[in-house]
C-alpha cells in the first residue's frame, strides 16, 4: 500500500515539476524522432533475441512499451500518409453534394470514453458542415452526447477559420439535447420530431427555435450523420431511420464498433462510414483540416507497430515451448 | 393476477407494435406513438432507479466493509458533488463555464478516457499471451488481425511505399479486402442468427410461453 503511494506521489511530483519547469511545448524534429523510433525498434529485437535465448518477458515490459508507443509520438514530427478509403470518401461527397441551407440531423451518440476517437470526426464533420453553409440539428440518444456536441461546437467556433462566420444558435445550428427511450425515440422522430424534444438542451421551447420550427419529421431532413459507440447507435439508426422513414444517413463509429456497419454500408443503406480514429485521420486528410485526428494517429500507429512485435515475441515464446517440452520425448523414444 | 396483467400487457404492446410496422395508420399509429412515450417515460425512471441502486449498493458494501468499500465512498462522494453543484447551478448547469461543465470536461472526462484508454494496454498485454498460431484456425486468425492492424495505421502503406510494392498490396488495400468480403459476410450471418432469435424469442414473451421477464422461473 505505502509502495504504491509512493509511485502514485512521484507521478504527480513529475507532473507538477513538468507542469512549472516546462513552459514551452517539447517537439523533437524529424531526426531525432528517426533515432528514438530506431532506438525502440532495436530494443524490441533485443527482446526477441532474448525470448529466442529462452528468457521470456513478463507483462510490466508490455505496458511499458505501450506507454511509450502512445505517449512519445506526441513530442515527435513524424509525417505519415493518410490514404483516403472509399467509405470516407463516399460520406465526403454526400456533404459535398448537399446545398447550402440544407439540414442535417447529428445524433451524439456516446459518452466521454469514446471522445478520442469519435471527437475528432464531430469537429471535422461541424467544420465541414459550417463551411459549406449547412444547418445543423444536434440530439443525443446517450446522456452525455449532446454535452460532447457542445464541446465540439465550441471548439470549432474558437477556429480563426470561421472567426469571420457568423454562426448563429437557433439559426444555424441548434442542440435538442437527450431524450431517453433508445429506438423508440428514432421511431416516434419519423413521425414528429418535436414530440420528444419540447425543450431544446439550454430549455428553450422547440417551436421557438427558427431553424427547427418548420422541421416536422424525417422527410424535412436533407442528410443525417451518427457518432456512435454501442447501443444505441448507428445499428437502431440504420434499422428505423434509414430502413422505414428512408433518412439519408452516414456514420462514425469506433474502431470496435465499426466492422459490425461494414454489412450496412455494402447494402447501401449507410451512406459513408468513418471507422475509428482511422476514419477520423482521413476525414480530415479528405476535408483538408490537418487536426486531432491526424496527430493522434501517429501514436495508433506505434501502439499498433508495438502489439504486432509482441505478438510475434509471444509466438516465438511459445514455439521455442513448444520445442522444449518436445525435446525430453525425442530423447526418450 | 399478478402474472396475468403483465403478460397481457407485453401480448398487446407486442403486437401492436408487429401491426403498426405493417399498417401505420390509425389507430395502430396512435397506440405506437403511446407506447413509444410510455417506453420513453419508463427509461427516463431506469436512469433514476439505477442511480438509486448505485447508492444503495455503495452503501451497503461501505456498511459491511467488504472488499474494496474505500472505492465505494470515493463512488457516494463524487455523486453527491455532481448532484449537488448540478441542482445548485439550476436551469442553465451545462452552459460552458458553469462549475458543472467544468467537472465535466476536466473531471469526468480525462477519469472516463483514462479508464478506457487502459483497454490498450490490457489488449497489448493479452495479446501477446494468448494470440498463438496454435492450430490452423488460430494461424489463420492471426494473419488476418496482423493485417488489419498493420492495414488499419498509416505506417503500413509507408513500409509498402519505402519497399516499392505494388499498390494491390499495399496493408490499406488488403485491410479494406478483408473488411468487405470476409468481414461482412461473417457479419451478416451473425446478424441473421441473431435476427431469428430474436424473432423467435419475442414470439415466445407476446405468445406468454416465456415468462422470465416476469421474474421467477
Amino acid at each position: 500500500m505505502l509502495k504504491q503511494i509512493l509511485v502514485y506521489a512521484l507521478i504527480l511530483a513529475l507532473s507538477l515539476i513538468g507542469y512549472f519547469v516546462i513552459t514551452e511545448p517539447i517537439i523533437l524534429g524529424p531526426t531525432a524522432s528517426m533515432v528514438i523510433i530506431i532506438l525502440i525498434a532495436l530494443v524490441l529485437l533485443y527482446i526477441l533475441v532474448r525470448t529466442i535465448m529462452g528468457s521470456f518477458v513478463g507483462r510490466r515490459t508490455v505496458f511499458t512499451f505501450v506507454a511509450i508507443a502512445v505517449i512519445l509520438p506526441f513530442f515527435m514530427t513524424v509525417d505519415q500518409p493518410i490514404k483516403v478509403s472509399p467509405e470516407v470518401q463516399q460520406l465526403y461527397d454526400a456533404v459535398m453534394a448537399l446545398r447550402p441551407g440544407s439540414k442535417v440531423l447529428v445524433s451524439f451518440d456516446y459518452d466521454p470514453p469514446s471522445a478520442p476517437e469519435l471527437q475528432p470526426m464531430a469537429e471535422s464533420f461541424f467544420a465541414l458542415c459550417i463551411e459549406r453553409d449547412l444547418k445543423i440539428i444536434i440530439m443525443g440518444l446517450w446522456p452525455q452526447g449532446p454535452q460532447q456536441a457542445d464541446l465540439a461546437m465550441q471548439t470549432i467556433l474558437r477556429e480563426e477559420a470561421f472567426a469571420g462566420k457568423s454562426w448563429k444558435y437557433g439559426t444555424d445550428y441548434v442542440n435538442l439535447g437527450f431524450q431517453s427511450g433508445n429506438e423508440f425515440v428514432i421511431q416516434r422522430m419519423g413521425g414528429e420530431i418535436g414530440s420528444m424534444f419540447h425543450n431544446d438542451f439550454y430549455g428553450t421551447p422547440y417551436d421557438s427555435l427558427p431553424l427547427v420550427r418548420n422541421i416536422k419529421n424525417f422527410s424535412n431532413i436533407d442528410f443525417s450523420f451518427n457518432l456512435s459507440a454501442g447501443y444505441p447507435g448507428s445499428v437502431e439508426w440504420v434499422q428505423v431511420a434509414v430502413d422505414r422513414y428512408g433518412l439519408k444517413m452516414g456514420a462514425g463509429n469506433t474502431a470496435v464498433q465499426a466492422p459490425q456497419m461494414y454489412p450496412y454500408l455494402r447494402a447501401g443503406q449507410l451512406t459513408g462510414l468513418l471507422g475509428g480514429l482511422n476514419g477520423a485521420a482521413e476525414f480530415e486528410k479528405v476535408t483538408g483540416r490537418k487536426a486531432k485526428g491526424t496527430r493522434f494517429m501517429v501514436s495508433q500507429s506505434f501502439s499498433h507497430v508495438v502489439v504486432i512485435a509482441f505478438i510475434i515475441i509471444g509466438n516465438a515464446a511459445f514455439f521455442l515451448g513448444e520445442k522444449r517440452r518436445k525435446k525430453p520425448e525425442g530423447e526418450t523414444s | 393476477m399478478r402474472r396475468e396483467i403483465p403478460l397481457l400487457i407485453t401480448g398487446i404492446v407486442g403486437v401492436v407494435f408487429v401491426i403498426q410496422y405493417f399498417i401505420p395508420h390509425y389507430p395502430f399509429n396512435q397506440l405506437n406513438n403511446w407506447f413509444s412515450d410510455w417506453f420513453s417515460i419508463i427509461a427516463a425512471c431506469a436512469i433514476w432507479l439505477g442511480a438509486l441502486n448505485l447508492l444503495k449498493v455503495s452503501a451497503n458494501k461501505i456498511y459491511r466493509k467488504r472488499e474494496d468499500w474505500g472505492f465505494s465512498i470515493v463512488i457516494i462522494v463524487c455523486f453527491l458533488i455532481i448532484t449537488i453543484i448540478g441542482f445548485a447551478e439550476g436551469e442553465g448547469f451545462r452552459n460552458i463555464g458553469t462549475k458543472f461543465d467544468w467537472l465535466y470536461q476536466y473531471v469526468y472526462t480525462p477519469l472516463s478516457s483514462t479508464m478506457f484508454a487502459l483497454l490498450a494496454f490490457f489488449v497489448a498485454s493479452a495479446s501477446y499471451r494468448a494470440f498463438r498460431a496454435r492450430n490452423f484456425d488460430a494461424t489463420l486468425l492471426l494473419v488476418a488481425a496482423f493485417l488489419v492492424m498493420i492495414g488499419r495505421v498509416p505506417v503500413g502503406d509507408a513500409i509498402a511505399m519505402k519497399l516499392h510494392l505494388p499498390l494491390s498490396i499495399y496493408p490499406s488495400e488488403i485491410s479494406s479486402w478483408i473488411m468487405n468480403v470476409f468481414n461482412t459476410a461473417g457479419q451478416r450471418a451473425i446478424m441473421i442468427g441473431i435476427a431469428l432469435g430474436i424473432v423467435s424469442t419475442s414470439l415466445r414473451v407476446i405468445l406468454g410461453i416465456e415468462r422470465a421477464h416476469l421474474g421467477g422461473d
